[in-house]
């Protein structure tokens, strides 16, 4: 009896994917404008992610199962593919670039400075969940190098000590509000 | 819907009467560089300025593809006086607009007979930075989707592809393969349906040529690939993009609705029984994707791994059928030389190279930013000339080509023209045009070891030695870089190197071994330094002090 009833909850819990949300109905017009082809995997995926900031193993089923892909391909893909992740990221990201350009500029220094400043290497959160720090290859600015992504703006010529107090300002500007 | 030669040739005459119409023309880099230095900001606060002194009737602000200078921006180019300024503030917009037709503005003035600019040959770059990318009409004014008409109103798909290999032209992604071969290979499988590739992935971190081309002119690389699917004999073309690069995303897929509107994608195209569609698709930030089969396993949504060729995609490719695959820049020539003809553009660059060549300058270097020069000008010349030579006073060393997949060209080189045939013989390779300047400050045991690592971690773990080899290779150069290694870990290395060289599956691992194996040759002292005397040349690696390896 509880059995069917989870059961129950639990179908329920993935039908607001059909409906409401936003986030979900922005995945599902992906989903048909591509004819709910498996070949439109990848497409798919970046819809979600897009959406909800990371693919969690709920979305992979979902997505699994309106594509008619195993699971299984599903996760290889997601975890295959470096521009996926499947790890929620923090209130803001900084993205370094790592691209020839920018090490030969000196993104080395400003990735050892930020590991410096606040304890976090490439791919990790601050454990307030504030900031994640991730690295990119080349983001196309190398004429302006180094470069790194704050929050989605592209920001060029830098160094680590710009990049430093830039990430400081977002952590101490949410501690006070 | 679709659109005849006269329509064509009247969207053209409206946009150019439109243009006549306009006293100055203000033109305002909107290309990714500008972009993140506020360019955006920049061309609202012109607009503003020109709408406060009612002159949108006779002053235009547009927004262009890249002016080229990347380092100076955000650039502005005004015509018809030719005046191009450089670090333009959003509280510079005021007063050019007041010097319009006066004294051009000292201060921040450019000299547009610089040898940056002066030295250049542009045929895959002609409209960058000339037209609004987001309009289809611009690129139409300046003899856009005409080449398309030609071919397949007057040619037939044999003559197309007999123009193209009488151009010469070579394919820009890396191994510089005959176009004109690789169309007719493919005009010839018999299936009833092929595709068309374009390969936009630009994988070789520290380039941006294919990036700015999408993102400055997208107009011309579908016309390139309309015109391969013509003579080739294809209907559905895929574009195949990486992710990092939104904007060049968006401004191709306005330019597929532009011109699907206009009905030069679509059916019946210019009255033919010619049709052609062209979707996008996204890459998701793995370098091995640029290789075509890899390329070709993520369009069909599956792991991006390569597989054996033969079979080329030119027999079994997408979904098994026959397919096209060319580059960015590849297909951006394309147009040109139907234009102008095969001999026309035979008739640049070197006996084996021919037309140009685009390059993304970088590095240590003064005057980074994009250039088109015709193939074989002298290295020397595009990186003093052009480049301006190195920032600060620095001392040249040596200059990368062809990325993770090339190799380090030193001094003594740099009097050799760029071409394909120069480049390998140098140990490099010509690559798809990234171009990074380094001087004394980089050291080159650590450049090895950055790109190592690039080719490490960007593995796709297929094959074994590129899995395994890429690994070991990377460990012994962290030994050297941190002064642990002893003298036969360089005999190590170069067997390594060797192995991998030959026994990887596909061209990522082929190549992988490159940088370490001409940085190997060029500067073994910097590598017997850090082995013997425990120092780093360059003062760029923190090696562990002596005692502890004695
Ligand atoms: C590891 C690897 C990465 C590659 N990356 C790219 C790339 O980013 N862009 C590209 O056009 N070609 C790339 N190529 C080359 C392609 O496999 C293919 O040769 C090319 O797209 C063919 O086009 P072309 O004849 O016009 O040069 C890569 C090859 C390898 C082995
Ligand atoms: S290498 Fe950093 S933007 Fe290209």
């Amino acid at each position: 009896m509880t059995q069917t009833a989870a059961d129950a909850s639990q179908s329920v819990q993935t039908n607001p994917k059909q409906s409401q949300d936003r986030r979900w109905r922005s995945v599902n017009r992906t989903i048909r404008l591509n004819g709910n082809q498996p070949d439109a995997l990848i497409e798919t995926l970046h819809a979600v992610q897009e959406s909800f900031g990371y693919i969690d193993l709920d979305a992979m089923q979902y997505v699994a199962r309106e594509l008619t892909v195993p699971l299984s391909r599903v996760y290889a893909v997601a975890t295959f593919y470096h521009y996926f992740t499947l790890k929620p990221p923090g209130d803001h990201t900084c993205v370094v670039c790592m691209g020839t350009a920018c090490y030969i500029g000196g993104s080395t220094a400003i990735l050892d400075s930020i590991h410096e400043g606040f304890g976090i290497s490439p791919g990790e959160t601050t454990p307030d969940g504030k900031v994640s720090l991730l690295t990119a290859r080349c983001l196309g600015s190398c004429g302006l190098a180094p470069a790194a992504v704050f929050d989605g703006e592209v920001a060029g010529k830098l160094d680590a000590a710009t990049v430093v107090e830039k990430i400081a300002r977002w952590a101490d500007h949410d501690s006070e509000s | 819907m679709t659109l005849s030669l006269e329509e064509l040739q009247q969207i053209a005459r409206i946009e150019k009467d439109r243009r006549e119409g306009f006293q100055h023309r203000i033109k305002i880099c909107v290309a990714a560089g500008c972009l993140s230095c506020q360019s955006a900001t920049l061309k609202e606060a012109m607009e503003k300025e020109v709408s406060r002194r009612g002159m949108e009737n006779w002053v235009d602000v547009k927004g262009v593809g890249c002016l080229g200078l990347c380092t100076a921006g955000p650039l502005v180019f005004v015509e018809p006086d030719g005046i191009l300024y450089q670090g333009v503030k959003v509280s510079d917009a005021g007063p050019i607009i007041e010097s319009l037709g006066a004294e051009p503005i000292d201060a921040l003035h450019c000299s547009t007979d610089l040898p940056f600019f002066a030295r250049q040959h542009k045929v895959v770059l002609e409209n960058c930075g000339r037209i609004d990318p987001e309009r289809i009409e611009d690129y139409i004014a300046e003899g856009g989707y005409y080449a398309l008409y030609q071919a397949l109103r007057n040619m037939t798909p044999r003559e197309v592809i007999q123009e193209i290999t009488r151009g010469g032209l070579r394919g820009r992604g890396g191994a510089g393969y005959p176009t004109g071969l690789k169309w007719t290979t493919v005009a010839k499988a018999v299936n009833a349906t092929k595709y068309v590739i374009c390969n936009a992935d630009e994988g070789d971190p520290g380039a941006f040529m294919d990036r700015s081309v999408l993102e400055s002119d997208p107009h011309r690389v579908l016309e390139g690939m309309a015109i391969a699917a013509y003579a080739v004999g294809a209907a559905q073309g895929f574009i195949y993009v990486r992710a990092e690069y939104p904007l060049a995303v968006k401004r191709l897929r306005t330019a597929i609705a532009h011109a699907e509107r206009l009905g030069v994608l679509g059916n019946g195209i210019f009255n033919t029984r010619f049709r052609f569609d062209v979707r996008v698709r996204l890459g998701a930030g793995a370098f091995v994707c640029g290789e075509e089969t890899a390329l070709m396993a993520s369009i069909e949504g599956r792991l991006g791994k390569p597989r054996p060729r033969p079979p080329y995609p030119a027999e079994y490719g997408l979904w098994g059928c026959p397919t096209l695959i060319n580059n960015v820049e590849t297909f951006a020539n394309v147009a040109p030389i139907i234009r102008n003809g095969g001999a026309w553009f035979a008739g640049i660059g070197t006996e084996t190279s021919k037309g140009t060549k685009v390059f993304a300058l970088a590095g240590r270097v003064n005057h980074t930013g994009l250039i088109e020069v015709p193939m074989g000008t002298m290295l020397r010349d595009i990186v003093f000339e052009i480049g301006g030579g190195i920032p600060r006073g620095g001392r040249f060393k040596a200059v990368q080509t062809g990325g993770p997949s090339g190799g380090c060209i030193p001094e003594q080189y740099l009097d050799m023209p760029v071409d394909y045939e120069s480049l390998a013989e140098a140990g490099s390779i010509m690559g798809s045009g990234g171009m990074i300047i380094m001087d004394e400050s980089s050291c080159m045991v650590d450049v090895a070891k950055f790109f190592m690592e690039f080719c490490m971690s960007e593995s796709c773990g297929k094959c074994v030695p590129c899995r395994v080899g890429t690994t070991q290779l990377y460990h012994l150069l962290c030994k050297i870089t941190s002064g642990a290694a002893q003298p036969s870990d360089l005999d190590k290395i170069e067997e390594l190197c060797d192995l991998v060289k030959n026994t990887a599956l596909c061209g990522l691992g082929q190549t992988a071994p490159n940088p370490v194996m001409s940085t190997l040759h060029y500067f073994r002292d910097e590598y017997t330094a850090h082995i013997e005397d425990k120092v780093c040349p360059a003062k760029a690696c923190k090696m562990q002090p002596a005692k502890e390896v004695v």
